[in-house]
């Protein structure tokens, strides 16, 4: 198959327009859209999933939760903003691939430092645009997430057969344990922002930058942990052990996780507090004993309506999950950790989007109350946090008086 | 928790004329109010001065006053209905300030009818820039540093410590009338004098200038659990400076970074809460400054605005309808998003395309304006257009303004000189200033160098200079491929542009892209970027793979609409279409609305079966009928209804083989072309003014001597009355045709006999090939000569006999008959001399339809479109759509008198000088809106529409009359009424004289150019009129000489905001009016209880007659 040089605009003075070459997305069910080359030229495989934010593509495109997932972008532009050196949500970009329709020739921002299409070739992320995104989403809606592969270039011209192969013989999203990919290699701790009031171990499946920071806003030290870290590792952060325990967000398949649910279910056993965000959610869900399954297509953006089921009230929330908890909603449910109750519902589909524990110290959501990208309307559940390490600390210090 | 059932009616306020920055927005947003609460059984009572609207037509109400919004008024609705609660966030600012006189005044308490949606501490900490101020700051944001005044020393004194530039802002006036930038001390006397004046407590912000940031603004919905969402950002294209209804403006925000975004987020929810909006929608008003990202909180507005109609448009998130449903006492959890119906309100909508609103203005009609955009208004409408990118939404936006000129060209060579002149022009905000900047770009300009000169943000020039280079390629292509035109296609290039680039007939460029296969696909606005499937077909073009039209069975009848509002075509327009749709979906047909208006109920996502966000050319139309002739049988195009615009396209559309309903393309033709409409004139035994062409001021002479004077002159090339000036005499007919136009062989002049003293007529009239059913006949306060979109008019006619109405009907057959007219037609006649002419006839919808709907009870838009799909009149009478017998051409003698008055936008025009605009009528209509009254006799429904148009009649004081000579025989009945009724005169000296010679007292006062120098402290009539002396003043213009007299005194009188009356027969009227309104208590009478009064239908008559037979029957036995 061989594929014509897209149409190109020219360079003109203050920006020089990015040389195309023809691009071809293969889904696995054999739907393909021909575009032009977006990023680095080359061919890629992973998750096709969408996300419908229309801010915030540097914290999409830097959170680890995104690895080995190709993201399509409903917002039809991209790039508009460049890049800086603030918000990225890790090291470095995560997505497997990139889909958009309308890339932004020159980016217009003063915090800007970059070009994002510069920082995708330089990290050599393939994308492909001039698609029709929309067409791509909505049959992604109606079959559910499938793999993809993105070939531009030479990749471009091998037969269309070849290309599909390609696409179905790569790994699937079920089944993977991924932690291990994105976590961080050395433990590393950010410090509290003026006076420390706890200590946190968080066990890093994946975590963005934004949760630590905020945190650490709230006087919390934090202590990351890479996910292999064992249950020693993680009493031996502070000084007698830690104040409270996190579980990040993160990519890949909960079921695969059996290593970090049976920490976690150490974590429980001690009474330690425990806050998960995403996959610690699903995570706190299989610890409790609930299931875990995949989505159709998943929750990704950054406009989802959560009912907090504790105050009636309803949150707007940043979403970016494949997975969810299987626990019944109508009832608080009897676990070996004592009584579970889903605390927040997705107002679109009623899927589990937290879960707390009333007779232990835990509690946990699906969604990103750190945000980035998103709305900060759920900021609350670190204050929540918070409140669970004070409550902790007091009738800890009344124990130890009373004994 | 569900709704309080505590509420069982509510007294919803609407926003009365369409005015410059408060228009059909409110229409679409209280439409959608009253049928939300009528849903939920409460009973609906609605008060608005504004016949054109669907929001007053019956059915939408249960009680449907349209009656002046004063307190007064709606004190006696309050008192006659006694609602549970008043409902006033839906209808502008309007609406709220009466809401506030209503609280302040005691009404609310004393009826037990509490404000829904926002309280009156809400409204006013919104509204008051000090109490906003401490608002934003609680919040932890930032306000512009500002002060307040309430004195001209203060506002000098103000600048000194602020420093200059500073923006004026008078507070509590709409669409910011009144405010604007002073750059020096000379500005600031002019523009902050003119703002103590305007705000109805004389009070003025004086703030730092931000000319030049970026300006943002959200939509924020909340309700009574406090649930708050962001509906939508906005973008303004134009930065700070520019009001933001005068900017073109982009949705989503573009320029943003998440970090940005959430922080105005935060703050906009931050300031809904500390405000204490109860519930419902708000908007909020950011600046940015580009360089450091410092963000100012410039405005909130506690109601529904102009802003949440075009969110509600752009998004699909149908704020007012939302909003209401929170007055009520639900959730945004509780409410299903309508688009998806499984998910709830309770959600923040995803854009997956971009939409690009663009203002249309009106300087044309009025010359001496200074067309400068500044933080005042002036747009008299709006185009919004929807893409899946920018450059697509912003060329289809500017194709749908219809303006010539308006759209992105490439004609001729530019040079870098004519380029850097371009840009030196662009640097201050006008209309049409985008295509500057592109001339600019084109021309070698830099974006650099572009941004700095007009601040606008170098990505959107970006996005323009990279349609212009879309276009070098284009034009230096071999040939059109598919590849190329799906490139230029999806810029947003029309076939005309291809066209002119390429040098080629349109026709030609569309039947090779046809033949290449290159064609749109349509989109669906859902709300969340397809993440969930949608169940509503609100549809836009674009150059994508996948279309999105569902098939159908119903047989479906295309709608044009009518595009942007603007003067001569608004809301009135928009009104005809809703109707045919509404009764031809009760008929069983699908109907597909073409429209891309956002302020309107036509693009509401429900009013029709489908509806297309499209341009209203020919490209983009035929575009939509392919689309959906692929969906299922087309049973026809309706074009008669959309005002000038869809008429326009009649033709081109038939030759293309589309079938258009109703009066056929060529009748159409018969009405609009001279040479035709005699020939009709002729058979029909009619007659028309005299009239002839000239193509050189000589010709003009000659034609002129031959018809006689006084002439109405206008050039042949364009349409609306513009140009068009009623000449005297030789020489002023010479000055015309040499200097106010350019006569050639291309554009001769058109002479028309002008029918002095002529009493105008104007009929709406169905015809159905067979029977005829006579709307209305109206009649004309002002002579002809005024353009009948600016004259009052009552319905039934006020002085018109039998014998008169018989010969408008007998003509008006004719003409139907003679045109071929299937459907409505509007005719003018003008009565002279016991000679009835025919001025024009307009085989189409007019203006007045809606007003004749409801003076007389009958919905003759839905019959029209029921003729023009095929029923006949009689089938409707059978139906009961029409009376059965009898029509509105003969009211019964019980009738009272419905009075249509005209809404003129004066004020908000300055010269560069900074003074008003002439308020002088003439043939070109300039008016934005209108109100109506009715009353049991012509003098109380005048003074009501006089009310309810803002200009209340005076009931004591001191009127000043000036009148030409012709006028002064007919001067002296009405002002001696005047002085009987306890009014003082004032008058010029020669008025005076007159005056005096008849026995009625007159005070003397001088002209401007009288002023005695040996009395230097004597004030003139201006002086006079602008220390708010004058309570009214009566000013007929004479020739040349008083000119500039005549408009100093007219343009204090509309700054001092008083009745200025420019024609004779308004005087007599006035007088009565006045009369009517010192001697009668408020009268206020439901449309509802109206059409039963009136009976056309005979439905009364037909019950007492049984009643009174049973009654018979029974004594009998």
């Amino acid at each position: 198959m061989t594929t014509q040089t897209p149409l190109t605009v020219p360079s003109r003075d203050g920006r020089s327009a990015p040389a195309r070459v023809a691009a071809t997305l293969v889904l696995e069910d054999g739907r393909t859209f021909r575009g032009s080359s977006y990023g680095a030229v080359g061919e890629t495989v992973g998750e096709a999933v969408f996300s419908t934010g229309m801010t915030g593509y540097q914290e999409t495109l830097t959170d680890p939760s995104y690895h080995r997932q190709v993201i399509v972008m409903t917002a039809p532009h991209v790039g508009n903003t460049g890049v800086n050196t603030e918000d990225d949500e890790s090291t470095r970009i995560w997505v497997a691939g990139y889909v958009v329709r309308d890339p932004a020739i020159r980016s217009s921002s003063w915090r800007a430092t970059r070009e994002l299409e510069d920082e995708l070739v330089d990290q050599g992320v393939v994308g492909i645009c001039d698609i029709d995104t929309r067409a791509l989403t909505r049959h992604l809606r109606e079959r559910g997430a499938m793999r993809v592969g993105i070939f531009s270039g030479d990749a471009a011209d091998r037969p269309e057969a070849d290309l599909l192969d390609a696409v179905r013989t790569s790994p699937q999203m079920a089944g993977a344990a991924l932690a291990a990919e994105v976590t961080t290699a050395e433990p590393y701790a950010v410090p509290a922002v003026g006076d420390k009031r706890f200590t946190v171990a968080a066990v890093d499946l994946g975590i963005k930058a934004m949760t630590p920071a905020l945190m650490a806003q709230r006087g919390i030290e934090v202590h990351v942990l890479p996910a292999s870290a064992t249950i020693d590792d993680v009493l031996a952060v502070g000084e007698s052990g830690p104040d409270g325990v996190f579980f990040s967000n993160g990519p890949g398949d909960p079921a695969s996780a059996e290593r970090e649910v049976a920490l976690l279910r150490e974590v429980l056993d001690r009474d330690i507090p425990f806050f998960g965000i995403c996959f610690g959610n699903q995570l706190l869900g299989r610890a409790l004993g609930f299931g875990t399954y995949k989505l159709k297509y998943g929750h990704r953006g950054i406009n989802q309506p959560v009912m907090d089921r504790t105050t009636g009230k309803v949150e707007v929330t940043a979403h970016n999950h494949g997975f969810a908890v299987d626990a019944p909603l109508d009832e608080d449910s009897d676990t070996a950790y004592g009584r579970v109750r889903v605390s927040h519902v997705c107002l679109n589909d009623d899927v589990v989007e937290g879960l707390e524990c009333l007779d232990r110290p835990a509690y946990s959501v699906q969604y990103h109350p750190e945000a980035a990208a998103g709305p900060h309307d759920a900021a609350y559940l670190f204050d929540r946090f918070v409140e669970l390490m004070s409550t902790r600390q007091t009738a800890h210090q009344t124990t130890e008086v009373n004994a | 928790m569900p709704k309080r059932d505590d509420i069982k009616s509510v007294l919803v306020i609407g926003s009365g004329p369409i005015v410059i920055g408060q228009a059909c927005e409110f229409d679409y947003s209280g439409t959608q109010a009253c049928r939300v609460l009528r849903e939920e059984g409460i009973r609906v009572i609605l008060v608005n001065s504004n016949p054109a609207t669907i929001m007053t037509d019956p059915e939408f109400a249960d009680a449907t006053y349209v009656e002046p919004i004063t307190p007064e008024v709606v004190e006696a609705i309050i008192a006659k209905e006694r609602p549970d609660a008043v409902l006033a966030t839906l209808g502008g600012q309007t609406a709220l300030n009466c809401a506030i006189s209503l609280h302040d005044n005691g009404v609310l308490e004393k009826y037990g009818c509490p404000l829904i949606g926002a309280n009156v501490e809400a409204i006013q900490l919104g509204e008051d820039r000090e109490k906003f101020k401490g608002v934003v700051e609680r919040c932890g944001a930032e306000s512009a540093k500002s002060l307040i005044c309430h004195s001209m020393d203060e506002l000098l004194a103000a600048a000194d410590e602020l420093g200059y530039p500073v923006v004026v802002r008078p507070s509590f006036t709409m669409g910011g009338l009144g405010s604007g930038f002073a750059y020096d001390e000379a500005d600031l006397r002019l523009l902050g004098g003119a703002g103590l004046q305007y705000s109805p407590t004389t009070e003025v912000l004086l703030e730092e200038s931000i000319l030049g940031w970026k300006e943002y603004e959200l939509e924020v919905m909340r309700d009574h659990a406090d649930n708050v969402v962001v509906v939508c950002s906005i973008e303004n294209l134009d930065p700070m400076g520019v009001h933001t209804g005068d900017s073109i403006t982009v949705a989503p925000a573009l320029t943003l970074t998440d970090r940005e975004y959430q922080r105005l987020r935060d703050i906009g929810i931050a300031v809904i809460r500390e405000v204490g909006v109860d519930t419902g929608g708000c908007n909020i008003q950011f600046a940015v400054n580009p360089d450091d990202g410092r963000i100012i909180v410039i405005e909130m507005n506690p109601r529904v605005s102009r802003s949440s109609a075009l969110a509600s448009k752009a998004t699909g998130f149908p704020i007012a309808k939302i909003a209401a449903k929170m007055a009520i006492g639900y959730t945004l959890d509780e409410v299903p998003n309508d688009i998806t119906r499984e998910t709830p309100a309770s959600f923040e909508p995803s854009l997956d395309y971009v939409v690009v609103k663009v203002p249309r203005f009106a300087f044309e009609k009025f010359p001496a304006a200074d067309p400068t955009l500044t933080t005042t208004m002036k747009s008299v409408g709006e185009a919004m257009a929807i893409g899946r990118n920018f450059t697509e939404a912003l060329q289809k936006a500017l194709r749908s303004l219809e303006k010539k000129g308006a759209s992105f060209h490439w004609d001729g060579e530019i040079s870098k000189v004519s380029a850097e002149r371009a840009l030196e022009e662009a640097r201050v905000p006008t209309d049409g200033r985008i295509v500057l900047v592109q001339q600019a770009l084109r021309g070698g300009c830099t974006v650099e160098e572009v941004h700095d000169a007009t601040g606008i943000d170098p990505w959107f020039l970006d996005q323009i200079a990279l349609i212009n280079d879309v276009a070098t390629m284009l034009a230096d292509a071999p040939q059109l491929t598919p590849e190329l035109l799906r490139l230029v296609k999806r810029h947003g290039f029309s076939d005309a542009q291809v066209a002119s680039v390429r040098r080629m007939p349109e026709a030609v460029v569309r039947g090779v892209r046809h033949a290449l296969g290159v064609r749109p696909v349509y989109k669906t606005v859902d709300t969340c970027a397809a993440e969930f499937a949608a169940t509503t077909p609100y549809h836009y073009s674009s150059y994508d793979e996948e279309t999105e039209v569902a098939p159908r069975e119903r047989p479906a009848v295309i709608i044009l609409g009518s595009g942007p509002n603007r003067i001569g075509q608004g809301v009135e327009f928009d009104y005809s279409c809703v109707h045919a749709s509404f009764s031809l979906r009760d008929k069983g047909f699908d109907t597909v609305m073409i429209n891309c208006n956002p302020e309107t109920v036509s693009t509401d996502y429900d009013t029709s079966s489908r509806l297309y966000f499209e341009p209203l050319t020919l490209e983009d139309v035929l575009e939509v009928i392919h689309a959906e002739s692929q969906a299922g049988p087309i049973a026809g195009v309706i074009v008669q209804l959309g005002g000038q615009t869809p008429l326009g396209l009649a033709q081109a559309l038939e030759d293309e083989g589309v079938p258009i309903v109703g009066t056929s393309p060529s009748a159409i033709h018969l009405a609009e072309d001279r040479g035709a409409f005699g020939q009709v004139l002729a058979r029909a035994g009619l007659i028309a003014p005299k009239h002839g062409t000239a193509y050189s001021s000589d010709e003009a002479l000659v034609v002129a001597r031959e018809i006689g004077y006084p002439v109405l002159v206008r050039p042949s090339y364009v349409l609306g009355g513009r140009g068009m000036v009623i000449v005297y005499d030789d020489d002023s007919l010479v000055t015309y045709v040499e200097k106010a136009t350019e006569a050639s062989p291309d554009h001769p002049i058109l002479i028309d006999r002008f029918l002095d003293d002529a009493i105008e007529i104007d009929v709406d009239a169905l015809f159905d090939g067979e029977d005829m059913y006579l709307g209305g006949i109206m009649e004309h306060v002002e002579e002809a000569g005024i353009h009948s979109g600016d004259s009052s008019c009552t319905l039934p006619p006020a002085t018109l006999g039998d014998g008169e109405l018989e010969r408008v009907r007998v003509a008006t057959r004719k003409l139907a008959e003679g045109i071929g007219v299937r459907g409505l037609m509007n005719v003018q006649f003008a009565l002279a001399q016991d000679i009835l002419y025919v001025i024009e006839a307009n085989p189409r919808a007019s203006r007045t339809v809606p007003f004749v709907a409801k003076a007389t009870g009958v919905p003759i838009a839905s019959a029209a479109a029921r003729v023009m799909l095929g029923s006949t009149i009689k089938e409707l009478r059978e139906e009961g759509m029409l009376p059965p017998t009898g029509d509105g051409g003969r009211m019964p003698d019980h009738a009272p008198v419905s009075c249509k008055e005209a809404v003129l936008p004066f004020k908000r025009f300055r010269t560069k000088e900074g003074v008003a605009v002439d308020s002088l009528l003439g043939p070109e209509m300039r008016s934005t809106g209108e109100v109506m009254g009715i009353d049991v006799d012509f003098g109380s429904a005048f003074s009501k529409a006089q009310q309810g148009g803002g200009s209340a009649l005076p009931r004591s004081g001191a009127i000043f009359v000036s009148v030409a000579n012709r006028d002064k025989r007919a001067m002296l009945f009405p002002v001696k009424r005047l002085v009987d009724l306890g009014f003082t005169i004032l008058a010029t000296s020669g008025t005076a004289a007159v005056l005096k010679r008849n026995g009625i007292p007159a005070t003397l006062v001088r002209k401007i150019t009288e002023r005695d120098d040996d009395a230097p402290g004597e004030k003139s009539i201006v002086d006079l009129i602008r220390e708010g002396t004058v309570q009214m003043v009566v000013n007929t213009p004479s020739g040349q000489d008083a000119r500039a007299d005549g408009y100093a005194i007219r343009a204090a009188t509309t700054s001092a905001d008083k009745p200025i009356i420019t024609t004779i027969a308004t005087l007599a009227a006035a007088v009565l009016g006045i009369e009517a309104g010192l001697t009668e208590e408020i009268r206020v009478k439901s449309l509802q209880d109206h059409a039963r009064d009136l009976d056309l239908y005979g439905r009364r008559a037909a019950a007492t007659a049984a009643a009174t037979a049973a009654a018979t029957a029974g004594a009998t036995a």
